[in-house]
């Protein structure tokens, strides 16, 4: 893919690749795809804007997911049939102690981030490893609660608020469990492979992907915990 | 994904060794995200734990801050910004929070209707 970026035959026309209008006015008998896209000034996106945004709308895809999620959430959370509530199950420490980690985890991911735009082997690593450390912690500290609130009968099978609870948040912590395997797969990748362009730009969804599970956090920690136990 | 061409950044950076002006300017750029997200989050933990703000509003409080993070979590951690070659993403992005909004949105209004009308005489807690 990357070779399409070259234009260095003037009358190869291949009326299939993306942009090849550029320059020729785009109106000689290429059909449709000579229209479709491609034409601005810069000519055609490159394949790390395309990959980008193509696991862009991924994620919304994913988030809307999450939403469907939510809404179950908000609808059943009153329904404790007798059980225990957010009040007082949800302990905020911990919580607050979640975030933090899945925050900073953010945060190391970016700077794995810069790293790799440099070229950085040995700080993209360390960046990863951080990451992978602090998105285990979370993850541990969010099987602890749940093995809690299971221990105090408080399980999934509970209450209809309780399923809503466990398939929320199990979900993300499933999100996350998924994105460590592909973290530690992508550090790999990056010490074996190094820094071929699809490398680079799998580290660029990487990125991408667990950027987009703290914003869902973020929107869990608010509407699930705190005006869950709070208000 | 480094040069952001949206956002005025201040100049010092711009005298720092050639070739690693990416490294400062992205690092910078996390760093002031966390920042940012990091006071909007302990804000939300601390007006939860305290009755600082009058009770019915807490939840409209915390929806803002938590909106509010997110707009932050965009911009300095995925990037999003108004920049020409961003206007897919934003426009994307813009879809999505629509479909999201219609979901929970419809749900939850449709269902607290379902709630009124049937359950005339029990527990009508809005949330």
């Amino acid at each position: 893919m990357s070779a399409a970026g070259t234009v260095a035959a003037p009358h190869g026309h291949d009326p299939y690749k993306l942009g090849s209008g550029r320059g020729e006015g785009g109106g000689h008998g290429g059909g449709p795809h000579d229209e479709a896209t491609g034409h601005g000034e810069g000519g055609p996106a490159s394949p790390r804007v395309i990959v980008g945004y193509g696991f862009w709308i991924f994620l919304l895809s994913d988030i809307i997911m999450f939403s469907a999620f939510f809404a179950a959430y908000a609808v059943l959370a009153p329904n404790t049939a007798g059980g225990p509530s957010g009040r007082e199950l949800f302990e905020l420490d911990r919580v607050a102690i979640e975030t933090g980690l899945l925050l900073l985890s953010s945060f190391t991911c970016g700077l794995a981030n810069v790293a790799a735009d440099a070229r950085n082997k040995l700080w993209t690593e360390v960046g990863l490893l951080a990451t992978g450390l602090l998105g285990a912690g979370f993850l541990l500290l969010e099987l602890q609660e749940f093995a809690g609130m299971i221990e105090q009968g408080a399980g999934p099978d509970r209450s209809a608020f309780l399923s809503a609870f466990f398939a929320l948040v199990g979900c993300h912590g499933l999100h996350v469990f998924a994105g460590l395997l592909w973290l530690g797969t992508m550090m790999a990748q990056v010490w074996v492979k190094g820094w071929q362009p699809h490398i680079v730009r799998r580290l660029l969804c990487f990125n991408l992907f667990w950027h987009a599970l703290d914003i869902v956090w973020v929107a869990l920690f608010t509407i699930v915990y705190l005006i869950g136990s709070g208000a | 994904m480094t040069s952001s061409p949206g956002e005025p950044r201040p100049v010092d950076e711009d005298d720092s060794a050639p070739g690693d002006g990416g490294v400062a300017k992205g690092i910078t750029s996390y760093l002031t995200g966390l920042g940012l997200a990091v006071l909007l989050t302990a804000c939300s933990f601390g007006l939860a734990g305290t009755n600082f703000i009058y009770g019915p509003g807490l939840p409209v409080a915390l929806v803002v801050l938590a909106i509010a993070q997110i707009g932050i979590h965009l911009v300095f951690f995925l990037h999003i910004t108004t920049a020409p070659d961003n206007t897919n993403n934003v426009m994307a992005l813009a879809f999505g929070v629509f479909i999201v909004f219609l979901v929970v949105g419809g749900s939850v209004w449709i269902m607290s209707h379902l709630n009124h009308n049937m359950m005339p005489m029990e527990h009508s807690m809005p949330m």
